[in-house]
């Protein structure tokens, strides 16, 4: 402690002084600093991976950092990727929907371009682009049978999806030729994710409004309606009175015209 | 063409041609004077098989007699699977049951129908008879005797002499109609100015239907649908839920659409600039052409379809109506934040909710 003191008044005591206090304060800094996301090396490389595949199969359209095209109208030509969240590449990516094959009205769903792993590669990289919903933990997306949640379901079900995708699922129709899919054999996990992030033309469904359990409840309801047999006989699509009116109007009074022109043509009388 | 044999009056087939054995029925076609067609008579009749031989008409009898008799086969099956098939139980994925008894039914009454058919054809009579029209009037005599006999009812009675008891008889009978209007008071109270409002009053919280959560701005997203319902509907500080057929009356009346769109494609019209929190909108569920609930729909184009008919709004413009039958635009609740951050209403619809009616204020 002496020889500090006596050094104390040494010419280079004051920059020795603030470069230990420098030292520290970086030493402390990094210690306590936040994180930043994404810090590891694996995820990292999950992001640059998935960046590549971007570059070469979504970057026409979306842009070469994801912040979308527009075209000379001002309209999108494909829209701004930056906060939609690995959800909605799970969905549109997993579901066939992206890549589009053609510019139209609405992106059906068709085979699966990118493998699992290509899929979460680029799902990583467009959820580094922004914050947004993150794919959904299997707790939710799991179809449960408890009555109690299939009950609620399908009240949540009446009252929410029922409008575009017809009471059992069987999708229907909207404006200009677009369309409500069929539901009847989307996988939990698609279904809450469709909910989460609102493709195309359908509404989004917030995790905060339609909290995680509501969402299990309507994909445990959907669930159980594809396993119930038909207690009505033939549900003709499900699509209501357009195919049971046809079908009443041309297949059971077609029958009943041709049986009676038959009964009357049928004569017994043996002719001479 | 022209050199093709014409058909009509005096082609062969439709001269009468009287039968033996039928005579009876010839001789009452009287022939008419002025006819402009001579009258054709009836045709040749051709005994059936079963009429001219025994072992045919035993067998169309048999025919007969087996279909009714496996029609009620049929019905005992019925009746037999209600009972012994369990309600759960499937065939062909349908419903065990509803297919065994419909096909049991339905087979019975058929072949009712067919062995009706076949007595009719094969068995039952079938000479030709011709039955000539009659005049639906009396004949003059009844007539006559009707209206004596009401004369001298009226000359006996003094109906038309008695004035005083006449027409004191007809004020009696008259007021007899008085209670039958009064008794219709009992149909219900009047509904006086109720189809004008919903529940919905400044500061009721705008909740998500179903699960009675209350909803604060920053939950609702861009794109975000919300079927909503006003939060008396629902458990809340302020007293009981409502129950039964009154919660339903109130849900059907007061339900909501809650959307958020980009601030900068509303065009609000006149005086609505401030009914709108940060781009969140709330509408009417019920269209406005004859009340089918509406919440179909397009995040992107902002426009809300009825499934019923097809009346299209534009949510983005006011709720207007840019196709279908519907009217009047959607009616739009003015929207607020109230001091714990949730959304409120600032007030009931401005404008009348639900179908148009005829008595409807013009100026709403």
């Amino acid at each position: 402690m002496r020889s500090l003191s006596t050094r104390r008044r040494h010419p280079l005591a004051g920059a020795v002084v603030v470069l230990l206090g420098l030292c520290l304060l970086g030493g402390l800094y990094s210690v306590f600093a936040p994180r930043p996301a994404g810090a590891d090396s694996a995820t990292d490389a999950l992001v640059e991976e998935g960046r590549q595949l971007f570059l070469v199969g979504c970057a026409t359209c979306h842009g070469l950092n994801g912040e979308g095209v527009l075209t000379d109208r001002g309209d999108n030509y494909g829209p701004a990727l930056v906060g939609v969240g690995a959800a909605a590449v799970d969905f549109q990516v997993g579901t066939g929907r992206m890549p589009l094959a053609q510019n139209s009205v609405q992106a059906p769903e068709k085979p699966v371009v990118y493998s699992p792993p290509e899929i979460e590669a680029l799902a990583a990289y467009v959820a580094s682009l922004g914050p947004g919903p993150a794919i959904p933990s299997e707790e939710y997306t799991t179809a449960s049978t408890d009555e109690e949640l299939i009950r609620l379901g399908g009240e949540f079900f009446r009252t929410n999806c029922t409008a575009c995708h017809n009471s059992v699922g069987a999708g229907g129709a909207l404006p200009d030729g677009r369309y409500a899919p069929s539901i009847e054999d989307v996988s939990g996990r698609y279904a809450y994710e469709a909910m989460l992030t609102g493709p195309g033309q359908m509404p989004v469904f917030s995790d905060d409004v339609m909290t995680p359990e509501d969402k299990l409840a309507i994909i445990s309801y959907i669930a159980s309606i594809r396993d119930e047999p038909d207690y009505g006989g033939n549900p003709l699509g499900g699509l209501g009175p357009v195919t049971e009116g046809a079908a009443a109007w041309i297949i059971g009074m077609g029958a009943l015209v041709v049986a009676s022109v038959w009964i009357g043509t049928q004569g017994v009388r043996a002719k001479k | 063409m022209t050199d093709q044999p014409h058909h009509g009056r005096d082609e062969p087939g439709h001269e009468p041609m009287p039968e033996p054995g039928n005579e009876d029925a010839v001789a009452q076609v009287t022939p008419r004077a002025g006819d402009p067609l001579p009258d054709p008579g009836i045709g040749t009749h051709v005994p059936r098989p079963s009429d001219v031989d025994p072992a045919l008409e035993r067998r169309a009898e048999r025919q007969v007699s087996g279909l009714f008799g496996l029609a009620t086969l049929l019905t005992l099956g019925f009746t037999v699977a209600y009972f012994a098939i369990p309600e759960d139980a499937t065939l062909l994925n349908s419903s065990a049951m509803n297919l065994t008894l419909g096909v049991s039914l339905g087979g019975a009454l058929l072949l009712i129908g067919i062995g009706a058919i076949q007595w009719a054809k094969k068995l039952m009579d079938d000479h030709e008879i011709v039955e000539m029209r009659h005049p639906s009037a009396s004949s003059p005599e009844d007539r006559r005797e009707a209206l004596a006999a009401l004369d001298v009812g009226a000359a006996e009675s003094g109906f038309g002499r008695r004035t005083m008891i006449r027409n004191s008889l007809l004020g009696a009978m008259a007021a007899l109609g008085l209670p039958a209007v009064v008794l219709l008071r009992d149909l219900g109270p009047l509904p006086g100015d109720a189809a004008e409002k919903t529940v919905w009053t400044k500061g009721m919280r705008v909740v998500n239907d179903v699960s009675g959560l209350a909803l604060r701005p920053e939950e609702i997203e861009l794109g975000q649908l919300v079927n909503a319902e006003p939060q008396i509907v629902f458990e809340n500080d302020e007293g009981e839920p409502l129950e039964g057929a009154e919660k339903q009356a109130v849900k059907a009346k007061a339900a909501v659409i809650v959307v958020r769109i980009r601030p900068e494609d509303i065009t609000p019209p006149e005086g609505r600039e401030n009914w709108n929190v940060d781009g969140i909108l709330c509408y009417s569920k019920i269209c406005t052409h004859v009340g089918c609930p509406i919440s179909l729909y397009e995040q992107q184009t902002y426009q809300v379809l009825c499934p019923c008919h097809q009346s299209t709004f534009d949510l983005a413009d006011g709720g207007r109506v840019t196709f279908g039958p519907a009217h009047r635009s959607l009616p739009q609740l003015p929207l607020g934040v109230d001091d714990e951050g949730y959304l409120v209403a600032l007030s009931d619809f401005p404008d009348i909710v639900g179908p148009s009616y005829p008595t409807m204020p013009q100026d709403r």
